[in-house]
């Protein structure tokens, strides 16, 4: 027991590591705060786009949302990441995982924000357009909020996994906490940091976890 | 452009090792997706037995695994394991893994569909004489199936790609390979090939999962 304390939970490791592992937090969540509002706002153009019912439009939105999710999106980062500098275009690391997560996880929030305006009857489009209200308003005061509410827990489990997503831009060697938690450890020499690592993520995500399962049973029990 | 990312000689050497990554990708996603929803089927099952603290045991263990990224786990194991001994190879750990993440949402998924069913099948199948398990295989699974299909396609195709991960450890799937083509002809064609080769296997999983998505859709 005390050898396996030594080995996964060494607070003298602890203590070196701490300053790496904070670091990490505070870029993954300068990441999350960056990549979650770009892909909900393209997200929202890609369904609002949808419902205007242009035939040919839609068929090139489908080609697009389901190009993005049937790429892996660590193959996307590498790709923007080292593809796009033999064309000429050098991004950082920051810029390059923000461009290929919007990518993909725009055409999550596309699909989920779609079937939520979808989920709102024609008949609320009518009423508040013959009272006088423009597209936009009507888009942005009567369908959208009952759109998000009908599909909340989706928007939410997604967020969460745009969240979990963020470790892989350890692969590209920003310094978020994934990453920074390798540096620790083969500073040193012990696996304690991942061990904190997964502990810091799982203690983050935790409580959306829980909050997340409450409304899919909420959800269901409507359904039924 | 065209020599950087669709060099034709460069594409002819590296294709057969694609097509080696495309197997491995393959066989571990169809690994993954097998033991993993078994897995998950299970411990839905055991939660169905009402045993209060097994079934806290599960909800934590599974809110573990949809807490912690896939990747994260990944490198734990990986990385960590052989301190204490434990070495396995790439292949075995990503498998494990990642039927251990699929696993966690699939009992998430078939527990919320089983409680879907009403609870008046669960009495009148008992009460024809089906023991509990016979009730649930052949009377309520079949039911909660309607409810749980579409999200399990979702996440099998999600986990099927986050076999992309693996290549972090070393095992030679599409990216993998891919990514030491690169490395050696210093050229981005590999990626466009394997890039070519995801779609190529996950194309037809999107789009049968909008089929499937549309057809099982609850018509209110």
């Amino acid at each position: 027991m005390d050898r396996l304390i030594e080995t996964f939970l060494n607070p003298e490791v602890m203590r070196t590591s701490a300053p790496y592992l904070v670091r990490g937090v505070w870029m993954t969540v300068r990441l999350c705060v960056v990549v979650i509002p770009l892909g909900i706002a393209a997200g929202l153009v890609l369904a609002t786009l949808h419902s205007l019912r242009h035939r040919w439009l839609n068929v090139l939105l489908i080609v697009y949302v389901d190009l993005f999710r049937a790429f892996p999106p660590l193959v996307l980062l590498v790709f923007v990441y080292y593809g796009l500098p033999h064309m000429g275009v050098v991004l950082s690391p920051f810029l390059a995982v923000v461009l290929a997560f919007m990518l993909n996880t725009s055409s999550y929030y596309g699909e989920i924000l779609r079937a939520g305006i979808e989920s709102v009857p024609r008949g609320q489009w009518e009423a508040a357009r013959s009272t006088g209200l423009g597209r936009v308003q009507t888009m942005r005061h009567v369908v959208l909020p009952q759109a998000v509410r009908s599909v909340l827990p989706d928007l939410v489990s997604n967020t969460l996994e745009v969240v979990k997503l963020t470790s892989l831009a350890s692969v590209v060697a920003l310094p978020e906490l994934l990453r920074m938690a390798r540096v620790a450890q083969g500073i040193t020499f012990n696996p304690t940091p991942l061990i904190l690592a997964a502990g810091i993520y799982f203690l983050l995500l935790w409580p959306f976890v829980r909050l997340l399962s409450r409304m899919e049973r909420r959800m269901l029990v409507r359904a039924i | 452009m065209i020599d950087s990312f669709f060099n034709p000689q460069i594409m002819r050497q590296v294709l057969p090792s694609i097509i080696d990554g495309m197997l491995i990708t393959v066989a571990l996603s169809i690994l993954v997706i097998l033991s993993g929803t078994a897995l998950g089927l299970g411990l839905a099952t055991v939660r169905t037995l009402q045993n209060k603290p097994t079934n806290l045991l599960i909800v934590f263990v599974v809110d573990v695994f949809r807490a912690i990224p896939p990747l994260v786990i990944l490198i734990v194991a990986f990385f960590a394991l052989p301190y204490v001994g434990i070495q396995l190879s790439g292949f075995v750990v990503a498998w494990l893994c990642l039927s251990l993440v699929l696993a966690a949402f699939c009992e998430e998924i078939f527990w919320a569909s089983i409680l879907s069913v009403h609870k008046g099948q669960w009495e009148a199948a008992r009460s024809t004489g089906f023991t509990f398990l016979q009730t649930l295989r052949y009377v309520v699974l079949p039911q909660a199936m309607r409810l749980a299909l579409p999200p399990l396609t979702n996440r099998a195709i999600a986990i099927g790609k986050s076999t992309a991960l693996a290549s972090v450890v070393a095992v030679p799937e599409i990216l993998n390979q891919a990514t030491s083509a690169q490395a050696q002809f210093a050229n981005s064609t590999p990626l466009t090939l394997a890039a070519l080769a995801y779609l190529a296997i996950f194309i037809p999983l999107v789009v049968l999962s909008r089929r499937i998505e549309s057809r099982f859709m609850w018509k209110h």
